[in-house]
């Protein structure tokens, strides 16, 4: 039926055109020399220009950077490590939730609740505070994305490797990790991106000042006093390089699976 | 075949929960024998194997090589080495890759690891395929990766987890006589694991056969084809016919057949069973002085190329008696299904079992 498919491929791009256009006439804005939305006269890169001037901005830049960094380091660690020794146990159905929980808990309610430990254990707040917030919840999405990867992994390999004469750690980094890299490597870039565009949580953690401003508590910060093009400049580099990110990680984790 | 053993397995046990997966199972391995561990599936001969490896350590019971105790010795430090059924191959390494692991391991200098590899490689055929990966393979050059990387260390024994069994028939009975030779070539000891009674008769010098954890035959070949301890390795190993009754002076009493004769003596009145060969049947019109006899009607005659099977339903047995007959002799054309026959054997013949 022609007619049918017509119809849905008209209603794919609709879709598209709804999800997109928005921000792509934010990325057209950035580009636009006056400081209004209402008018476009001319291009221009000034605002972009204006951004890396901002000590502001690139201090929060900055912040966003490290905070991402090292939850991403410690988060792929652990949620790897809690993946592998998962993936041994016998299923369970509250095992399962427990692990997928942090995933769809609303992040206002991790927010308030992070918080909530911190103070009740004194724990002082700062971009530390961030940080570890960040790794509760990439755990999650690490473990998620590597445990994909081990469903059809075949441990006889783990047990060759031993029966040749390997230690359990040799094991490790020569059979196991290298089999399961590019998951691990997936969540990471996952993690990462996850960690560069999160806000309630690192608004509600985060410790007094600006020395532990990330650039999303920094936007929201400015767009109090209106949408301003630099806004738009900056969303517009958050975007393509959370976009890329993403992009890379499915490369990653498709090219390989069907390779082994 | 003699002298001290290799390996050596004093009253093993091993239990899952409340499953005894191995029932105090006492072994020797020889110095240069092919033996087989042979079962139905979940006998435990593959738990066995893994406590030969050193995966599992038994319960009770003790694991000897060469004379010491290595009962708790990890498996990456025994001088025993596994081909894993399903070969088991480091996806992520190509074929020089997967066979230099295990001397990589022993901390060999590199020139020795290439030498060794080299010649394993040379010996398995697989030097034109030393730099595919495993997914580039067929199954059978899969095989004799697994098979290279595991001989490459020069194992005291090399344990073989059913390591034909991926294979397809033609090339299974093809390896069979290649792993055979191969071990002979060596010298060294193999131990395989399989549930192919025909594979195990095939290969191995000596074999034991286990039910339920334990092990209830151990021999040659030859031995539990001839002489089964019971019921079970009779009816496990090879095609056997089964005549029940209850042991009586001179043999076995049965409803349909009245005595059928053996050479064994068993004491009177208890429930056993004759079992005979199908090649030892004999179909005559009656029985002759001296055999013993059972009549029957002709059900089916099956061609197998040399042999003809002719199953005979015979009363008082639940399953046709198989009698083998070569094709090509002249009475092989006279049987035909729906004739009344009567098979036939001599006394030695048939083997009396109780149990």
């Amino acid at each position: 039926m022609p007619d049918l498919s017509r119809w849905l491929n008209a209603h794919l791009w609709l879709v598209y055109v709804f999800l997109y256009a928005p921000i792509l006439v934010l990325m057209g804005l950035s580009f636009n020399r006056a400081g209004m939305p209402t008018a476009w006269t001319g291009f221009s890169t000034a605002w972009y220009g204006k951004l890396i001037e901002s000590p502001e901005i690139t201090s929060a830049a900055f912040n966003t950077l490290i905070v991402a960094s090292v939850s991403t380091v410690i988060a792929t660690m652990l949620g790897t490590a809690l993946a592998l020794g998962v993936s041994r146990r016998r299923p369970s159905s509250a095992l399962e939730a427990l692990l997928f929980a942090p995933m769809i808990i609303p992040d206002i309610v991790l927010a308030i609740a992070l918080l909530s430990f911190y103070t009740l254990l004194g724990f002082t707040l700062g971009l530390h505070s961030i940080i570890l917030s960040h790794v509760v919840f990439n755990i999650a999405f690490v473990c998620a994305i590597v445990r994909t990867r081990l469903r059809h992994f075949d441990y006889s390999v783990v047990e060759a490797s031993v029966d040749l004469g390997a230690s359990e750690f040799t094991t490790f980094l020569r059979v196991t990790l290298p089999m399961i890299w590019p998951g691990v490597l997936a969540g990471a870039l996952l993690a990462f991106t996850l960690s560069v565009d999160e806000f309630i949580i690192a608004y509600f953690t985060a410790g007094p000042g600006s020395s532990s401003t990330t650039l999303p508590m920094r936007i929201y910060a400015m767009i109090r006093f209106g949408v301003t093009p630099e806004i738009n400049a900056m969303a517009t580099i958050v975007m393509l390089f959370s976009f890329t990110l993403v992009l890379v990680s499915q490369r990653i984790n498709k090219g390989t699976v069907t390779r082994s | 075949m003699s002298g001290p053993p290799v390996m050596a397995l004093d009253s093993v046990t091993k239990r899952f929960g409340t499953v005894t997966a191995v029932d105090s199972v006492s072994l020797e391995l020889k110095e240069g024998e092919f033996f087989a561990l042979l079962g139905p599936s979940g006998c435990g001969k593959t738990t066995l194997l893994r406590i030969l490896a050193g995966f599992e350590a038994p319960d009770t019971g003790r694991v000897m090589l060469d004379g010491a105790e290595i009962t708790r010795l990890r498996a990456n430090r025994r001088p025993v080495n596994l081909m894993f059924q399903s070969y088991a191959l480091f996806p992520h390494m190509t074929v020089s890759g997967n066979i230099a692991y295990g001397l990589e391991m022993e901390r060999l200098p590199r020139s020795e690891i290439d030498r060794r590899t080299a010649e394993i490689m040379d010996l398995a055929e697989l030097t034109e395929l030393a730099g595919r990966r495993p997914d580039q393979l067929s199954g059978g050059q899969r095989q004799r990766v697994a098979l290279a990387r595991a001989l490459v260390k020069r194992p005291r024994v090399l344990l073989l987890d059913e390591p034909l069994a991926a294979l397809d028939k033609k090339l299974r009975e093809q390896m069979q006589i290649e792993l055979k030779r191969l071990q002979h070539d060596l010298g060294l000891t193999f131990v395989v694991v399989t549930h192919d009674q025909e594979e195990a008769l095939v290969m191995a010098d000596r074999l034991a056969l286990m039910e339920a954890g334990r092990v209830v035959q151990t021999g040659g070949p030859r031995d539990l084809y001839e002489n089964p301890a019971s019921r079970f390795v009779a009816g496990f190993i090879g095609v056997t016919n089964f005549f029940e009754g209850t042991t009586a002076d001179g043999g076995l009493a049965t409803e349909a057949h009245g005595l059928l004769r053996a050479d064994a003596t068993a004491t009177p009145g208890k429930a056993a069973t004759i079992a005979v060969r199908p090649e030892r049947i004999t179909l005559a019109a009656a029985a002759t002085e001296g055999l013993n006899g059972a009549r029957g009607l002709i059900a089916a005659v099956a061609y197998h190329g040399n042999d003809l099977n002719i199953h005979v339903a015979v009363p008082g047995t639940p399953r046709a008696v198989v009698a083998r007959v070569d094709a090509t002799s002249e009475i092989a054309d006279r049987f035909q299904p729906g004739q009344t026959v009567c098979c036939t054997w001599r006394p030695e013949h048939g083997r009396l079992l109780t149990e």
